[in-house]
């Protein structure tokens, strides 16, 4: 048990260090726009093109596709040294995180040697196009249709919660090719360009007042036979690739939090006396403080096997069940005790700029967004524990004859 | 960044496993719980003995192992795992890294080879009255060297030969060490929740006790040896409540109703989920507190308490949820469930209950944001 690097580690990180101090931008003073103006997104990908020339984006890729041909505690250390850092927003996460690897692990050659460079340069952005209104936690129920002409194919029919669509140059598309077979095989791949006339991307407005996520509609979208990744009716193969991948990222936490409630609790009073020496409040925060401490060192414990070039245990899978219920416990709780104060979201008269008001609003999409709790708490049961699949009353119907409610 | 078990320390934990698995099965643990004569399983205490465990984190000049405190941590989570029903726990954990840390050299010359070679059993003897462990508890006094009071519960006290008790001299607080062999010593076998691990009321009518570390000191050094045993302890929750999500994983998968295995039904599949989730989160909780102590770090109290809290609510979820799972079976005497869930008990309040240790952890966290 030892918390420091090892000595290739060190070395690694100093030289990471060092780039960094010379080459990451300064601190702009500009709120973070959430790359919706031009200026945010050219500060992002000139960001991304520095690091792609010096190895740092992508690190673990084959140097011959862009990357840094390095390991994965390597990627970690730069991760964890550049966070230190003010950089621009980063719109490249879904697509060098997951439509770009399933590129490289099911595309053609051809497809390989157009998309994989420029993707990791940050001159052309992905979007991952899988849910749809008929199905979110059941991506399988995929219902855009894919129909063959001749060397094409014609697309109609319409994604949803699709992040980043706005700015996308191409999306990875999952679409049913043949619905008289079971859900899971007549599915297909394909790449699109989301810059076509027939594709149209709809904002939309979420609950928290951001738009961070759109719907896209394909009317009549023609494509060619070239663009489809991976064998006709292997798509759910393929998409498990991609959804592979997104697992092995490893996700952010909610710590810091307790920091900001006692901060909130010392300039506030309840019934009993000041709101810090409040017994129920500080088991409450005890509560929070273990939960994010061992999320913190439930990371430490993966980042330690990448570390040792071992292949880290499932124990990541619990990230974001835990962190999401935490931020909208704290939130509520710390309404509770803003008392009638607590309605007001404006941050010029809110507590703490609001930041609770703000972190309620946005919880309940942590709860939901890439898995709900419901979904990865099978995940943990069924890949983790070993217990049987949910019984599947769809898996040998044809898709067409599937009952599908309203 | 090195943050588990190391190889050898891999390999320590496989083979406490396996000596466990031969030498504590479940029998063991219901001799210990169905003979009430029966306080400890003495032949394990032994095996354990000749294994070298008792002083694995006892230094080689006193008789030990000379391994650190992760070593010990290693086979706390084992004998956590297995229910082992011996005076492990209070010999090791309180007495011997109470002597470790507050006794003088000739105090720990004395005791700590007596420990490590399996002769001597101890136990920590703080509390009289419901409630926290504070100085108001505290009547037990020493006059001229000689201790008159009251302690219960005090886990292994009916075996121990020694103690170390929290008394009062001056009215200033003081840690004793105490030979139980005394003619002047009274010891009274409580009924507990937990039979698998014995605990007595012990009365001291001006029985011979001895300064460990400094007068005054006697409630610090108190907390100081919990915020250790806590660690270990911790180690022992996360290898129960381990063995507890087994224990409802392979009932859910073998027991059938409506036509299905239950570990098919969300509602199932879920409540496990979230035992794992539990169980990890205390897993890593007891890491950090593992790393704490045995770096000597400043960190300590809060690591500590942060292992203690997530520890156990871990394991008292775990315990519970595993019962529950079993449906009608798990209530029943037969059905392993209920050991479970009565250690949860005893390892959760042993070394104080949670809603204290919560407030330790608040107290700490105070400090440092303050620093």
């Amino acid at each position: 048990m030892d918390f420091n690097d090892t000595a290739e580690e060190a070395a690694y990180r100093s030289q990471v260090r060092s780039w960094l101090t010379a080459n990451a931008p300064r601190k702009s003073g500009r709120v973070d726009s959430g790359l919706e103006d031009p200026a945010s997104m050219e500060e992002a990908k000139a960001w991304q093109r520095k690091k792609a020339e010096a190895g740092y984006a992508c690190v673990t890729w084959p140097k011959e596709w862009g990357g840094g041909g390095g390991a994965s505690w390597q990627s970690v250390i730069f991760g964890q040294e550049e966070a230190r850092h003010e950089t621009p927003g980063n719109p490249f996460q879904i697509g060098l995180g997951m439509c770009v690897p399933t590129v490289m692990t099911v595309g053609n050659d051809a497809d390989k040697e157009r998309f994989v460079r420029p993707a990791v340069r940050g001159d052309e952005i992905w979007c991952q196009l899988f849910s749809e209104p008929s199905g979110g936690s059941d991506v399988a129920a995929a219902r855009t249709r894919a129909v063959r002409d001749g060397d094409d194919w014609v697309i109609n029919g319409q994604k949803v919660w699709t992040s980043g669509a706005h700015y996308s140059d191409f999306g990875l598309l999952l679409a049913r090719t043949d619905p008289d077979v079971p859900k899971h095989k007549g599915m297909t791949m394909f790449w699109i360009n989301m810059k076509d006339a027939a594709v149209e991307v709809r904002p939309i407005h979420q609950m928290s007042g951001a738009s961070n996520f759109n719907e896209v509609y394909f009317t009549d979208l023609r494509i060619k036979d070239s663009q489809r990744v991976g064998g006709v009716g292997e798509g759910w193969r393929v998409s498990l690739v991609t959804l592979m991948n997104e697992r092995l990222a490893i996700g952010g936490g909610a710590g810091g939090g307790h920091r900001t409630i006692f901060k909130l609790a010392q300039e506030i009073s309840t019934l009993a006396g000041p709101a810090a020496k409040d017994a129920g409040l500080r088991e409450k925060i005890a509560d929070w403080f273990v939960q994010a401490e061992g999320l913190k060192y439930t990371r430490y414990r993966t980042l330690t096997a990448l570390s040792r070039g071992q292949v880290p245990g499932p124990e990541s899978s619990i990230g974001k069940v835990v962190s999401a219920a935490l931020m909208q416990d704290m939130a509520n709780t710390a309404l509770e005790l803003e008392d009638q104060f607590g309605i007001i979201s404006d941050p010029d008269l809110a507590p703490l700029a609001a930041s609770f008001q703000t972190a309620l609003l946005a919880a309940p999409g942590m709860r939901i967004a890439g898995g709900t709790d419901e979904i990865l708490r099978n995940i943990i049961a069924e890949r983790v524990l070993g217990l049987p699949q949910d019984v599947r009353l769809d898996k040998d119907v044809a898709f067409k004859d599937i009952p599908t409610g309203r | 960044m090195d943050f588990d078990f190391s190889d050898d320390q891999k390999f320590l934990k496989s083979e406490a496993r396996k000596f466990l698995g031969a030498h504590c099965p479940v029998s063991a643990v219901r001799a210990v719980l169905d003979r009430s004569e029966k306080a400890y399983d003495q032949d394990l205490w032994k095996k354990v003995t000749e294994q070298g465990w008792l002083g694995a984190a006892i230094a080689e000049e006193h008789g030990g192992l000379g391994l650190g405190s992760v070593e010990l941590c290693v086979i706390a989570e084992e004998l956590g795992r297995s229910l082992a029903p011996i005076p492990f726990s209070s010999t090791v954990y309180f007495v011997a890294e109470a002597i470790k840390l507050a006794g003088s050299e000739q105090q720990k010359a004395e005791w700590l080879p007596r420990i490590a070679r399996g002769e001597t059993i101890g136990c920590f003897a703080t509390v009289e009255r419901p409630g926290v462990m504070n100085d108001a508890g505290v009547q037990a006094r020493v006059e001229g060297g000689n201790l008159t009071g009251v302690k219960l519960p005090v886990t292994d006290g009916d075996i121990a030969d020694i103690a170390i008790v929290l008394a009062k001299s001056g009215g200033q607080s003081g840690l004793y060490l105490v030979n139980l062999s005394d003619s002047t010593v009274g010891r009274q076998t409580l009924q507990t929740l937990d039979p698998t691990r014995s605990s007595a009321k012990l009365t001291f009518s001006g029985t011979p006790a001895e300064l460990l570390g400094e007068i005054g000191e006697g409630l610090s050094l108190a907390e100081a040896v919990m915020n250790r045993a806590a660690v270990f302890l911790a180690f022992e929750q996360v290898g129960g409540a381990d063995r507890a999500l087994e224990m409802a994983k392979d009932y859910a998968l073998n027991r059938y109703a409506f036509g299905r295995p239950i570990g098919s039904y969300q509602a199932i599949k879920h409540k496990l989920a979230d035992i794992y989730i539990k169980n990890e989160l205390a897993r890593s909780n007891a890491y950090y507190g593992a790393w704490a102590l045995d770096d000597g770090a400043a960190e300590l109290p809060l690591a500590a308490a942060a292992a203690r809290v997530s520890a156990c609510d871990a394991f008292w979820f775990a315990a519970k949820e595993n019962l529950q799972t079993h449906g009608g079976m798990g209530f029943t005497w037969d059905v392993d469930c209920h050991l479970f869930y009565r250690r949860a008990q005893q390892l959760g309040l042993v070394a104080g209950g949670a809603k204290a240790w919560k407030e330790r952890l608040v107290t700490q966290l105070e400090r440092r944001n303050a620093a």
